[in-house]
């Protein structure tokens, strides 16, 4: 398993894919899946750092462990800030015209239709937000 | 992310270059708040878009409400990563793409 340790700042998401996308090229992993983990990566990453810690910043520890036999990836978010599960906000109803479509939820959202699993749990004090994705 | 601007009486067409993320996205959100005054026909052209994530389709739902009632939006030239995600999250039907 390979980890990096960064504090949960919009800033340093590009750090965090830069990180994922080199291991993920080492283990050839297609471009097409490279751009859904990206995107998986981001929303994930900013939803810590924008509302993770309420007073004053924290960390986030993003690790990567491969599979081989079926290929797969699973990446494991963990922040020591406020107790929240993303899957349980609800999904944006994509059939709603545009005066009723709102904002929110999009995110998580996203990162469920690019992922084939999804957990979280709390634990010690953590949120521990893992996911899967077949390649 | 670049921004470049065209505008002819009231057509904007607004390029969008490179990464629509939550870096870049409210550079944009900003500068619509003021370039959409007096607009009636709001184009984005997406050919050097590479990359768009939820904080990129925000400010384009943002504009696509405002132009809904002071004129129209499309969208030209989408990539194939960028049509994606428009289309998981009913953005395609929202919005007018050519």
């Amino acid at each position: 398993m390979e980890k990096i340790t960064v504090e949960a700042k919009v800033d340093n998401l590009q750090d965090v894919i830069s990180f994922a996308t080199e291991r993920l090229e080492e283990h050839d992993c297609s471009m097409k899946t490279i751009m859904q983990i990206e995107l998986v990566l981001e929303e994930i990453f900013v939803n810590i750092a924008s509302y993770a810690y309420k007073d004053g910043g924290g960390s986030a520890t993003i690790s990567l462990d491969f599979n081989h036999q079926p290929r797969a990836v699973e990446i494991t978010f963990t922040d020591s800030g406020e107790p929240y599960n993303p899957l349980e906000q609800e999904d944006p109803d994509t059939t709603l015209d545009v005066d009723e479509r709102g904002i929110g939820g999009l995110g998580i959202f996203l990162v469920k239709k690019n992922v084939d699993e999804i957990t979280y749990k709390y634990e010690d004090n953590k949120n521990i937000l893992s996911i899967k994705k077949f390649f | 992310m670049d921004i470049k601007k065209t505008q002819n009486g009231s057509a904007l067409t607004i390029q969008v270059i490179g990464r629509l993320d939550a870096g870049s996205a409210p550079e944009l959100n900003k500068e619509l708040t003021t370039a959409l005054d007096n607009i009636t026909d709001l184009t984005f052209d997406f050919a050097e878009l590479k990359y768009i994530a939820s904080a990129g389709l925000r400010v384009l739902l943002v504009a696509q409400k405002r132009m809904a009632k002071q004129g129209s939006m499309k969208l030209i030239n989408v990539n194939e990563t960028v049509m994606e995600v428009l289309d998981m999250t009913g953005f395609a039907n929202l919005m007018t793409i050519e």
